[in-house]
């Protein structure tokens, strides 16, 4: 059965290339994701059957919920909302990232050390990227979407502040390496990378989110990428770092179009505040 | 699996060349549709997902992981929606797009 899964997983991994490959020619593009959905649906099937799976029944409910209301609503919305239901999608995946992590965590936790130290670092590094791109995407989302103000939001000392943030989650994720491995250091962990992923994007106006979503985008392929490591999943591994470095790339061509640079864009409200000063 | 660090590693770096080779001559019509895509791609999260659900134990576990298959679910399914609504405007364009 394992060898079957396997086998689904690597054809996946094909038709995701494939997909993507026939997506960025504007003649073949709607094939590609058609090909990419079959692929999605047969590995999503396959897994089922992996050894030792129980609690079915919440997984078939999440499964019906989630993607349920995602494919209803993604096919209601009005065609100029596009960008915002990306990011909010393309969050809930970095979301799903961190959720991996997390409970891979609190297991290893549990049961002290059934994951070795380099496995660690995998679901660790995933685990932040992941957290980050969630709650910086659910901003992107919140901005675009009017519930809040798409101004740039600065404050004095704001730079060194979302690093400081983002070095004691650093610092948490190194506790739980080096031993303090409490169910605290784990929630401390992902809190202060959420936090960053807010602190991140508000300083960021509504003009630039599109490239803001695409770098995020990016993120989430890589946090799915290091999670495919950390609990040995090949599907996850290939399509998530395909899709980091593709999302990379693609990040910063969009900035080149809309001729900005990716420093400016996330760290440019800064400048600007002092602009207005002098 | 796979045995090993350096398989591990050749992996990754073949699986970011070919993403940033396979995008690479992209026009600027399709950055958006494509960002969609890729956003679809990694919805294959949810197979993780439902693994890790799928082997849950405590209550925590259960909760988080229940989590988990619902945003990846979540992300799968409105990823797919919504690239295939902005490409069905490629379609019926002829070739120059």
């Amino acid at each position: 059965m394992e060898t079957f899964i396997q086998l689904v997983y690597f054809v996946t991994a094909f038709l995701f290339i494939l997909g993507l490959k026939q997506m960025s020619h504007p003649a073949t593009a709607k094939r590609g994701i058609v090909w990419a959905g079959y692929a999605m649906l047969a590995a999503t099937i396959a897994t089922f059957a992996w050894p030792g799976l129980s609690n079915f029944f919440l997984i078939i409910l999440g499964i019906l919920v989630g993607g349920g209301a995602a494919w209803v609503i993604a096919k209601k919305v009005a065609m100029t909302d596009m960008p915002q239901m990306v990011a909010i999608y393309n969050g809930m995946g970095g979301g799903a990232a961190g959720a991996i992590a997390a409970v891979e965590l609190l297991r290893h936790s549990a049961s002290q050390g059934e994951m070795t130290t380099g496995l660690l670092v995998l679901a660790l590094l995933g685990g932040l990227i992941g957290a980050v791109s969630f709650s910086g995407s659910m901003v992107a989302f919140a901005k675009l979407q009017g519930l809040v103000n798409s101004r740039a939001v600065t404050f004095p000392f704001q730079q060194p502040i979302n690093m400081a943030v983002l070095a004691v989650s650093v610092l948490f994720a190194l506790a739980y390496l080096f031993g303090a491995q409490g169910t605290g250091v784990v929630l401390w962990f992902f809190v202060l990378a959420l936090l960053f992923g807010v602190l991140m994007t508000i300083p960021i106006g509504g003009g630039d989110m599109p490239v803001v979503i695409s770098l995020y985008n990016a993120f989430t392929g890589l946090a799915v990428g290091f999670e495919g490591f950390a609990i040995g999943n090949p599907a996850m591994i290939i399509a998530g770092t395909v899709v980091g470095a593709a999302g990379t790339l693609l990040t910063i061509l969009m900035a080149k179009a809309m001729n900005r640079s990716l420093y400016s864009v996330l760290f440019g409200a800064f400048g600007a505040v002092e602009q207005e000063g002098g | 699996m796979i045995s090993g660090t350096w398989a591990a590693l050749y992996i990754f770096m073949l699986a970011a060349f070919t993403g940033y080779e396979v995008i690479s001559r992209v026009p600027v019509v399709l950055h958006t549709p494509l960002m969609s895509g890729s956003n679809f791609i990694h919805g294959i999260v949810l197979v993780g997902a439902m693994v890790v659900l799928g082997h849950a134990e405590t209550t925590p576990e259960l909760v988080i992981g229940f989590i988990g298959v619902l945003l990846a679910a979540a992300n799968a399914a409105g990823g797919y929606a919504v690239t295939e609504r902005m490409l069905e405007m490629f379609e019926r364009k002829p070739k120059e797009g």
